[in-house]
């Protein structure tokens, strides 16, 4: 799409929009996102949406900022991402700003105590909603390491949570991270390997024995 | 280290570790926010549900709102700037050099195992909660809040049973009880 004013004007107001009108985040946005850009505006394919979704759910960061991000370059480059993920940020701030220079004054007020109390018990069921939601991929699940990697973060999570051990939780992402990273270059050398067992050449006895020392 | 340095440098962290969208920040910001002593776990909780019920990307939300609560105006500026800035570098490098990224072996073969782990870590930052919920502290005396536990319960079978609608009305539904039940019949 050709760069001009006109379009940063209109990415800018497309995404003040979604930023004021989405509740939720992430997912309740990509769907918004996905509206405006792919059906109302044609900026994009329905399939570069979705590289876009799975590139936002991929990398660091609030998916609905990485979605604006991408989106804003695909329609006008670098200053359409800086445009749009601005855009997207400028209402809520605006509006948490001005929440928590009244807001924050009445928590000691007894009615709003006791909503907040209320509200306590509503957050601690919205989390675990997420959990749930988040947690459906575990159905298909059968790889024995996918189940330790989660009971063993579960565990260090725990422990940090309630400061049995302190630590912080970016170890457990690191770790987790060159565990895959071994896990993925272990599994395509053992694939690997077993294909050539099954092919056999004059060196196949030799791979056969090192594949019986690793089994051991 | 200067407030407005911490801040900076505090989110710059979380948003580079958060993999997954909103909820999976929730565990860092926790464990940032508490172990650095900024406030205390039942204000976090406070915004943490005034964040999911005001519009906007929770992320970015919860940030403003630790921003505003530490450093006021300025405050703001630089908890948003180090949300912003892993997230928009990386976006802009990939949109230029590699499209491929997310269909890269290595790259799904970490998210097979990314995906238990930040999993496990909002499981943890929710087993907080409850117990914030269960165990109720007002200055200086823990009491258990029964009807907390029953209003949780209630709010989550809500929210499975009536999947169409949004999450935040059970967030105010619980709001309102909570209000009605500490304030006129407790």
């Amino acid at each position: 799409m050709k760069l001009s004013f006109k379009n940063l004007i209109i990415l800018s107001l497309t995404f003040l929009k979604i930023g004021a009108l989405t509740f939720g985040g992430g997912y309740a946005m990509i769907s918004i996102i996905e509206r405006e850009a792919t059906i109302k505006r044609k900026w994009l394919t329905s399939e570069e949406m979705l590289d876009i979704i799975a590139i936002a759910e991929s990398t660091p960061g609030p998916i609905a900022l990485n979605s604006a991000t991408y989106v804003g370059a695909k329609v006008a480059g670098f200053l359409g991402a800086f445009v749009a993920s601005i855009s997207v940020m400028l209402p809520p701030i605006v509006i948490i700003t001005l929440i928590s220079s009244t807001l924050t004054k009445y928590f000691e007020n007894p009615y709003v105590k006791w909503a907040f109390l209320g509200m306590r018990a509503g957050v601690a069921a919205l989390i675990l909603n997420a959990v749930i939601n988040l947690g459906k991929f575990l159905k298909n699940e059968k790889r024995p390491a996918v189940y330790a990697v989660f009971f063993l973060s579960l565990t260090l999570g725990l422990l940090s949570v309630f400061h049995i051990i302190s630590f912080d939780n970016i170890f457990i992402i690191l770790g987790t991270i060159i565990f895959g990273i071994i896990y993925t270059f272990l599994e395509s050398f053992i694939n690997k390997r077993a294909k050539k067992v099954l092919t056999p050449n004059d060196k196949s006895d030799d791979l056969k024995n090192k594949n019986d020392l690793e089994k051991k | 280290m200067n407030i407005y340095l911490d801040l900076f440098l505090s989110f710059l962290k979380i948003s580079l570790f958060t993999v997954g969208g909103g909820y999976a920040m929730i565990p860092f910001i926790q464990s940032t926010v508490l172990s650095k002593g900024w406030i205390s776990p039942e204000l976090l909780i406070n915004f943490i549900g005034i964040a999911e019920s005001t519009p906007g990307p929770f992320a970015v939300n919860i940030s403003t709102f630790i921003g505003y609560n530490l450093g006021g105006f300025w405050g703001v500026i630089c908890a948003i700037l180090g949300l912003f800035l892993p997230p928009f570098l990386i976006i802009i490098t990939i949109f230029y050099v590699g499209k491929k990224f997310s269909s890269n072996k290595i790259v799904k073969g970490i998210f097979v195992f990314l995906r238990p782990a930040v999993l496990a870590l909002i499981l943890s930052a929710f087993s907080s909660v409850a117990y914030a919920t269960i165990m109720v502290s007002d200055g200086g005396t823990t009491y258990f809040n029964w009807f907390g536990v029953i209003l949780m319960f209630a709010s989550f079978i809500s929210m499975r049973f009536f999947k169409k609608i949004h999450p935040i009305v059970f967030l105010f539904a619980s709001a309102g009880l909570g209000l009605i039940f500490y304030g006129f019949v407790l």
